[in-house]
C-alpha cells in the first residue's frame, strides 16, 4: 500500500536561513494588525458594548432597504442590519435604549410586532439584550481570561523548559492573537463572547506545535552537545515537520467542514480558531524557534536540569 | 511495553465499554428511548443548552438602593409599633432621608428608655458583637438609626435567598419544569427557562415586586395639596395605577400581602377579571376589625406603591376573603394572582442580561452541527487512512472511541452541550489524532534510524509521551480559564474541550497501544508500513 507522505522522509530544509526575513514580515503584519485594530476598531457585538440584537428569518428573500426603513421608522436609535447566513436571515442590532430595562423591553416588543405585521410568516429566532453594566463586565472578564491564559501557559513552559522558551511562547501567543484580531478588524466580522472563547482556544492549541517543537529541541540539545544552535533548530524543525503538517491539516480539515456545513451562529468562533491554527503553525516554526536564537539558548541551557527532567512526569 | 499485562488490557477495555454504553442514549436523542431499550442499560442523556434547545436566559440584579429604602421603611414601621406599645413614647418629625431614620422624642426624659427599647429590636450580626442598626442620640432629643454595613449585607443576602425562591415559584408554580434559578454573586440571580414562548411575559412575571398593601384613604386631605404631592402628617400621596392622578392614604398599613394564603384569578358579578384573595387567620381578624371600624369609608388597594383601586367599605369584611379589582385582563389578573400567591419579592429585580433562542433556530443548529460533526470525523478518518495505512486504522478506531467516550462522559456528568460545544467537539476530533500522529511519526523516525520493529514501536510510544503531555497541558490551562471566566454557552465549550483532551490522550495512547500490541503478537510483522 502506498501511503501519502505530505513531507518526504529526511527533509533538510534550511528554515533558519529565512528567519530574519520572516521576522520582518511578522513584525510588519503584527504591527499592521494592531494598528488596524486601533484605528478601525473591532465590530464589537452586544456582548461587549451593550444593546439589543434580534435575529429573524423570513419566509422568502426580502429587501434590506425596506427592512432598514421599517426598523428606522420605530425610532429606536441608530440600528444596523446585517445578513446572517443566507438571504432570508437577518440580524438587527439596536443601541442600548435610554431608560433602562423597561425601554429595552418595549423596543424588543416593538420590533417583534413590526416584523409580524409587515412580514407575515417571519419568525424571531433569537433576542439578546445586554445592559451596559454586564457588557463592561464581560469585556473585562474576557480580556482578563486571555491575558491570564497567555501568562499561565508561558509560566508553565518556563517551568517545564527554560525561561527563554517561556518568553518564546509568550511572543508567539502575542503574535497569533494580534493577527487573529487584525483579521476580525479587516473583515468586520462581529466580535462576541464566542470569539473570546476562540482566542482562548487558539492560545491553547496554536501552542501545541510550539510545545512539540520545543520538546524536540530540548531532546536534541541534550543529544548533540556540540552542535551549533542554528543547525540544531533546523534539525528539530525538520524532524517534527511531518507531524506539524499532519496535525495542523487534520485540525484545519475538521474546522473547514464546520465552516462550510456548521451552524451560522458559531461561524465567528470557527473562523477565528481556523485562522489561529493557521497562523499558529507558521509562528511555531518562524517565531518560537528563532526567539531561542536571539535569547541565546545553548546546549548547556539544559545540562544542569537534566536530572530534574529525568524525574519529570511519567510516561502516560 | 508491548507485553501489556492481561489486567491492563481488561481495564482499558472495560473503561471503553462503559463509556460507549453511556453514550448510546445521547446518540439516539430526539427519539425517546423505546420500550425495547433494556432498562439495565444507562439512560442518562446529555443536556442540551438553551442555545440548542431554545429558551430564555435571564440575569437579574437586585436594586440595592430600593432594598435599602425598603429596609428603612420597615424599620420605621417597627419603631412606631414598638414605641406605641405601653409605656408609650410619643415621637414626631420622622424622616428617612439620607439613608437613615431620625425622629424626635417629645418627652426628653423618655429618650433613654426609647434608645434601650430600640436597641432591643436590632439584631446582632456575626460574632463581633456588632448589630445591624446603630442607635444614637443627637441634640439630646433626636434619635438617629443608621443601618450598619454588616446588617445591610446580611439583609441583602437574606433577601436574595427569598427572592430566588419567589422567582422560582412564579415561573414554575407547580414545580414541574426543568428550570434553573440560582444566586450569583451577592446581588444577582440567574434564571434559565427552556422552551419559552413569550419572554416578555416571563420578564413581566419576574419584574413585578408584588407588594400588596391595604391602606385607608385619608379623607381629610386637601385635594389641591394632594395633586401637588403634599399629604397631611401621617399620610402619603400615591399615584393611581391607571388614568393618572394621585390619592392620599394613611401611612399605616391595614393589612398587607404577607398575610395572604391564596390568590386566584376570578370574575366579578359583571364578568370582569379580578383576583380573589384569602387572608390567614391573623390577617383575616385584622382586616375584619379595621373594616368594621371604617364602614362607609374608602380604602386603597396598593400594589407596588400604585393604587389599583379605592373601593368603599360597604360592610365589614369578616370571612378573610377579598376581591381585588382594577382594570385587569384575564391574563394580567392571572399574572397578579401568581405573583401574589408566590409572595412579594423582598427586593426589586432588574433584568440586566437576556438571551432568548427560539426552538426552530436550536433545531436547525443541532441538525447542522450533527452533519458537520459526522462529515468532519469522516474527513479526518480518510486523511488518517491515506497517511498512515494500518496505523491509520488504529488512529481511526481511537478517534471513534474518543468521540463516543466524550458523549458518554458528558452524559454521566449530566454536562450541557451548547452550540460552541459542538465546535469544541469538532475541534477535538481534528486535534485528537495529534497524539497518534506524534506516536506514528516517532515510530516512522525510529524505524528510519534503523531500529527493529518492536524497538521502533516501543521507543515511539515512550518518546512521544512527554510531548503529548506538555502539548495537552497548555490546552487544559486555556480551557480551565475559559470555564472560570465564561458563562453558559462558553462553559459548554470549555467542558467539551477538557473532556476531549483527557479522552483523546487516553484513547490515542492506551487504546491504540493495546491494538498495536495484539497485532504485533499475532502477526509478528517484519516490515512496518507507516
Amino acid at each position: 500500500m502506498k501511503l501519502l507522505k505530505l513531507v518526504p522522509d529526511n527533509t533538510n530544509l534550511d528554515f533558519m536561513r529565512w528567519r530574519n526575513v520572516a521576522l520582518v514580515i511578522s513584525i510588519v503584519v503584527t504591527v499592521a494588525s494592531l494598528a488596524i485594530v486601533g484605528i478601525r476598531g473591532l465590530n464589537l457585538g452586544v456582548d461587549f458594548v451593550g444593546g439589543q440584537m434580534i435575529r429573524t428569518t423570513f419566509p422568502q428573500a426580502i429587501s434590506v432597504e425596506k427592512l432598514r426603513s421599517d426598523v428606522d421608522g420605530l425610532h429606536l436609535g441608530e440600528s444596523s442590519i446585517q445578513e446572517f447566513g443566507g438571504p432570508k436571515s437577518y440580524q438587527i442590532r439596536l443601541p442600548k435604549p435610554e431608560g433602562g430595562e423597561a425601554a429595552a423591553n418595549r423596543a424588543a416588543i416593538q420590533v417583534r410586532q413590526m416584523i409580524q405585521q409587515n412580514y407575515p410568516g417571519a419568525r424571531v429566532d433569537a433576542v439578546e439584550t445586554v445592559s451596559g453594566k454586564v457588557s463592561e463586565e464581560l469585556a473585562r472578564d474576557g480580556a482578563l481570561a486571555i491575558a491570564l491564559a497567555m501568562l499561565g501557559i508561558a509560566v508553565y513552559i518556563w517551568f517545564r523548559f527554560e525561561w527563554q522558551f517561556g518568553v518564546g511562547a509568550l511572543v508567539t501567543l502575542f503574535h497569533d492573537v494580534s493577527m487573529t484580531l487584525g483579521f476580525f478588524s479587516v473583515t468586520r466580522l462581529q466580535v462576541d463572547l464566542n470569539v473570546v472563547a476562540a482566542i482562548l482556544t487558539i492560545v491553547g492549541y496554536s501552542l501545541n506545535d510550539t510545545v512539540v517543537i520545543y520538546d524536540r529541541i530540548r531532546e536534541n540539545l541534550r543529544k548533540y552537545r556540540k552542535m551549533a544552535i542554528v543547525p540544531l533548530l533546523n534539525l528539530s524543525l525538520n524532524e517534527t515537520l511531518s507531524r506539524t503538517m499532519v496535525t495542523s491539516l487534520s485540525i484545519l480539515l475538521a474546522l473547514g467542514v464546520l465552516l462550510l456545513l456548521g451552524p451560522e451562529v458559531i461561524f465567528g468562533l470557527t473562523i477565528a480558531i481556523f485562522i489561529g491554527i493557521f497562523v499558529g503553525t507558521y509562528s511555531s516554526i518562524y517565531i518560537s524557534s528563532p526567539v531561542l536564537v536571539w535569547l541565546g539558548v545553548k546546549p548547556d541551557s539544559f545540562v544542569r536540569s537534566d536530572e530534574e527532567q529525568a524525574a519529570g512526569p511519567a510516561a502516560v | 511495553m508491548l507485553d501489556l499485562s492481561r489486567w491492563k488490557i481488561w481495564s482499558i477495555s472495560l473503561i471503553i465499554l462503559v463509556g460507549i454504553l453511556f453514550s448510546i442514549p445521547s446518540l439516539i436523542a430526539g427519539t425517546t428511548l423505546s420500550d425495547r431499550y433494556p432498562s439495565f442499560l444507562p439512560s442518562a442523556k446529555i443536556n442540551l443548552g438553551l442555545d440548542l434547545a431554545g429558551g430564555s436566559h435571564l440575569l437579574l440584579e437586585a436594586d440595592t438602593a430600593d432594598a435599602a429604602k425598603q429596609r428603612l421603611q420597615s424599620m420605621e414601621d417597627q419603631v412606631t409599633t414598638e414605641l406605641r406599645r405601653n409605656p408609650r413614647v410619643e415621637i414626631g418629625d420622622i424622616s428617612t432621608s439620607g439613608g437613615r431614620l431620625t425622629f424626635l422624642v417629645r418627652d426628653p426624659t423618655q429618650v433613654d428608655t426609647a434608645v434601650e427599647r430600640l436597641r432591643q429590636i436590632t439584631q446582632p450580626v456575626g460574632l463581633t458583637g456588632s448589630r445591624d442598626w446603630d442607635v444614637q442620640v443627637m441634640d439630646s432629643t433626636r434619635i438617629v438609626m443608621t443601618p450598619t454595613q454588616g446588617g445591610a449585607q446580611r439583609a441583602l443576602k437574606d433577601a436574595m435567598t427569598v427572592a430566588r425562591d419567589v422567582v422560582r415559584r412564579r415561573i414554575d408554580p407547580q414545580g414541574t419544569k426543568e428550570i434553573t434559578v440560582i444566586n450569583q454573586g451577592s446581588n444577582r440571580i440567574l434564571v434559565q427557562v427552556p422552551g419559552v414562548e413569550d419572554p416578555e411575559a416571563l420578564k413581566r412575571l419576574i419584574g413585578q415586586t408584588a407588594r400588596l398593601e391595604f391602606k385607608l384613604v385619608d379623607l381629610t386631605a386637601d385635594q389641591a395639596q394632594v395633586q401637588q404631592g403634599r399629604a397631611p402628617a401621617g399620610s402619603q400621596v400615591l399615584p393611581m395605577a391607571e388614568g393618572g392622578g394621585a390619592i392620599a392614604v394613611k401611612r399605616r398599613v391595614m393589612v398587607s400581602g404577607d398575610q395572604l394564603v391564596d390568590a386566584k384569578q376570578g370574575f366579578d358579578q359583571d364578568g370582569r377579571a379580578v383576583v380573589n384573595i384569602r387572608f390567614n387567620a391573623a390577617g383575616a381578624r385584622r382586616f375584619g376589625r379595621v373594616t368594621q371600624e371604617n364602614v362607609n369609608k374608602p380604602f386603597a388597594i396598593i400594589l407596588d406603591d400604585k393604587v389599583l383601586s379605592a373601593p368603599n367599605i360597604n360592610e365589614p369584611i369578616l370571612g378573610g376573603q377579598a376581591q381585588i379589582s382594577g382594570s385587569f385582563t384575564v391574563e394580567t389578573a392571572n399574572q397578579l394572582a401568581v405573583s401574589l400567591a408566590s409572595g412579594k419579592l423582598p427586593v426589586k429585580l432588574n433584568v440586566i442580561e437576556e438571551r432568548t433562542v427560539g426552538p426552530d433556530l436550536g433545531k436547525d443548529s443541532i441538525r447542522k452541527g450533527a452533519i458537520a460533526s459526522i462529515v468532519a470525523t469522516g474527513a479526518v478518518i480518510l486523511f488518517m487512512l491515506v497517511t498512515y495505512g494500518r496505523f491509520g486504522i488504529y488512529a481511526t478506531a481511537a478517534l471513534i472511541v474518543n468521540a463516543l467516550l466524550i458523549l458518554g462522559i458528558m452524559a454521566v456528568f449530566n454536562a450541557t452541550l451548547t452550540l460552541p460545544g459542538i465546535a469544541g467537539f469538532v475541534l477535538t476530533i481534528g486535534a485528537a489524532v495529534d497524539a497518534n500522529v506524534l506516536i506514528n511519526e516517532r515510530i516512522r523516525e525510529e524505524q528510519r534510524r534503523g531500529r527493529k520493529i518492536l524497538d521502533a514501536i516501543e521507543t515511539g510510544y515512550k518518546e512521544a509521551s512527554t510531548a503529548i503531555f506538555d502539548a495537552n497541558i497548555t490546552n487544559v490551562i486555556a480551557a480551565v480559564l475559559m470555564w472560570y471566566f465564561g458563562s453558559g454557552p462558553i462553559r459548554g465549550f470549555a467542558v467539551v474541550l477538557m473532556i476531549g483532551i483527557v479522552t483523546s490522550v487516553f484513547t490515542a495512547v492506551n487504546f491504540t497501544r493495546v491494538l498495536v500490541a495484539i497485532w504485533v503478537k499475532r502477526k509478528r510483522p517484519r516490515v512496518l508500513h507507516i
